[in-house]
């Protein structure tokens, strides 16, 4: 046994290397660059400036009050909020929709492998992918979404869908509702599939209704694979980059953190403003983290059975 | 009475067969619309229609022919493969650590995997950028190989330690009684058993590594190193009025038609691959 312990050290060594200098490395790095004066072409000629890149405050002469900084920064809050308003909507649909298709596909019925082969579809497809579908049928003069609502009479004209600033966020979050819907779907669906017939069986002999049953069975026996199911979505919600990138370019109506801060560090040389910004992301997301498992007390049971 | 229950029965059914086509319809029209558009040229490209009505190859051609896109395809092949291998690689020896041995600090290590594996990209992207260009591997594959190992490794070894978990310990006592060593147990004994579990872990793994974009748009800036994602994203006409929309649509269809085979033929693999990396509640 001392043999097996010994050579599990060997065997997890290389990972935990490789690890460290993919993750550990790079994350230390970026947060020590926040708290530096760098810039995308002098990498190591960085000097230590404090907490000057979150919030600078200074006092003129005159008793004017200077606040600079990201945390003074009105993009970065809209960037802020347009990543929570993101994360709280697509998760709420995807929760339902997956909730929907999941109750759908655990019913026996024919044609239920075609179902389960179709909703693979919008997830296997590249986000890129996606967003490029997405915005040549949301195109306003040859969409064929603005051409259908016309048909239907849902809109009197033609809608820019990605360009108008009060639809963009709208596109943004039907496409990731549309994409990632399956994978919720497929969680909660492993989560039904442990629930045994028998409570069911029961609850029908007692005349329980099924929308009671519902509430009162499935909900709370599904609850476990829903939280995990929950907070996976969530964390890839909060850093969401390529759809927004892509669908709706340039728009400070989608814009998010993970937008703003890869523009700053690659595009507008704000090196150091940029890592500021991704460095409040990952505080959030992992203050969300920690909450979340706290108060929901998750179990992510790998390790010990 | 039997008469209204049957009504109800109907009106059940039907609702509930309404439902399922919708679900199957919204899922697959984008995805045939795509495919539909990529057929169509010139002026048939602004008429729309919901049913195939011209068949013109002439987008295929382009993109095979103009541009760099063929060289962005070899990209990705080459980028995906060479991280599922080296993930799986790495994975294979640390999951058994990770499931079949029992040591100190071996619940915090899983806990870490799986951070990191929901780390933000953008959160290490300045670091990782400073690595990669330390290593003198800016705008070549490697660096997106390098990169992508940040959301490779952990998932892999998460959903194998999960399946290595689960297998009973009989099939390792035999060996152990032997007295065979760790390595030859993982070689002889686990290797074998492992083959779908490692199909699974590696096919998602390949999945996420091709769809991947943030890293390849930041670490390649070329023509001829960009991955497929990135080209799709930056194929533009001459002006912003002219997004060349049948091209991009053929190439994406040419993207994402493999997918799409791998996962239907890989069905219930990738559905239990999925959900055992969501983890069982």
């Amino acid at each position: 046994m001392r043999q097996r312990a010994v050579a599990a050290r060997w065997f997890l060594l290389p990972m935990m290397i490789a690890l460290a200098v993919v993750a550990g490395w790079p994350l230390a790095r970026s947060i020590y660059f926040s708290f530096t004066d760098v810039t995308l072409n002098d990498l190591y000629g960085a000097e230590w400036v404090g907490f000057a890149n979150y919030l600078q405050i200074r006092t003129l002469e005159s008793g004017r009050v200077i606040y600079r900084g990201v945390l003074a920064d009105p993009a970065w809050w809209n960037a802020v909020w347009n990543t929570v308003r993101f994360a709280f909507w697509s998760v709420l649909w995807e929760t339902i929709l997956g909730m929907i298709v999941a109750l759908v596909l655990n019913a026996e019925f024919r044609g239920r492998g075609i179902v389960r082969a179709a909703i693979l579809i919008p997830w296997a497809i590249p986000t890129i992918v996606s967003a490029r579908m997405w915005s040549w049928m949301l195109n306003d003069q040859f969409g064929i979404l603005n051409d259908l609502g016309m048909r239907l009479g849902l809109l009197s004209a033609p809608v820019a869908w990605t360009a108008s600033p009060d639809t963009a966020m709208l596109a943004v979050l039907v496409v990731d509702i549309w994409k990632t819907t399956p994978f919720m779907a497929l969680l909660i669906l492993a989560g039904l599939q442990m629930i045994p017939r028998d409570i069911y069986e029961a609850a029908r002999i007692d005349g329980v209704h099924p929308i009671k049953q519902f509430w009162a069975i499935t909900l709370p026996l599904v609850r476990p694979a829903l939280m995990v199911a929950i907070i996976f979505r969530v964390l890839d919600a909060l850093r969401i980059f390529d759809l927004i990138y892509v669908l709706t370019p340039n728009s400070a109506a989608t814009k998010t953190m993970s937008v703003l801060a890869q523009e700053n560090l690659f595009q507008f040389n704000n090196f150091a403003e940029g890592s500021a910004q991704s460095t409040l992301l990952f505080l959030l997301i992992a203050l969300f983290t920690i909450v979340y498992i706290w108060l929901g007390r998750v179990n992510f049971d790998a390790g010990d059975r | 009475m039997d008469a209204t229950i049957d009504i109800w029965k109907v009106t059940k059914t039907t609702l509930f067969y309404l439902l399922v086509t919708a679900i199957v319809v919204i899922a697959i029209f984008p995805f045939y619309y795509a495919i539909l558009t990529s057929f169509k040229s010139g002026t048939d490209l602004f008429r729309i229609n919901y049913w195939p009505t011209s068949f013109s190859l002439a987008n295929y051609q382009q993109v095979f022919t103009q541009g760099a896109f063929p060289r962005n395809l070899l990209n990705s092949v080459f980028v995906a493969s060479v991280t599922v291998i080296l993930a799986l690689f790495l994975a294979v020896t640390a999951s058994f650590a990770l499931s079949r041995v029992r040591f100190r600090g071996r619940g915090i290590l899983l806990m870490t995997i799986l951070a990191v594996s929901m780390f933000p990209q953008i959160a290490v992207l300045a670091g990782l950028f400073e690595v990669i260009r330390f290593l003198g591997i800016y705008n070549t594959p490697w660096a997106l190989i390098f990169s992508y190992t940040i959301f490779t490794l952990p998932f892999t070894v998460w959903v194998l330690t999960t399946f290595m978990r689960d297998l009973p310990v009989e099939i390792e006592e035999a060996a152990i009684v032997d007295g065979a060593s760790p390595w030859v147990i993982i070689t002889r004994v686990f290797m074998p058993l492992m083959w779908p579990a490692l199909v699974t872990t590696g096919l998602l793994a390949f999945i996420a590594a091709w769809n991947e974009f943030l890293f390849a748009l930041t670490f390649t800036v070329s023509n001829q190193t960009r991955t497929v994602p990135v080209a799709i994203a930056l194929l533009s006409g001459g002006s912003q009025y002219e997004i060349p929309w049948g091209i991009i649509m053929a190439a994406s269809v040419v993207v994402t038609v493999p997918l799409v085979v791998l996962v239907l033929i890989f069905q219930r693999k990738i559905v239990s691959g999925l959900t055992a990396g969501g983890v069982k509640g």
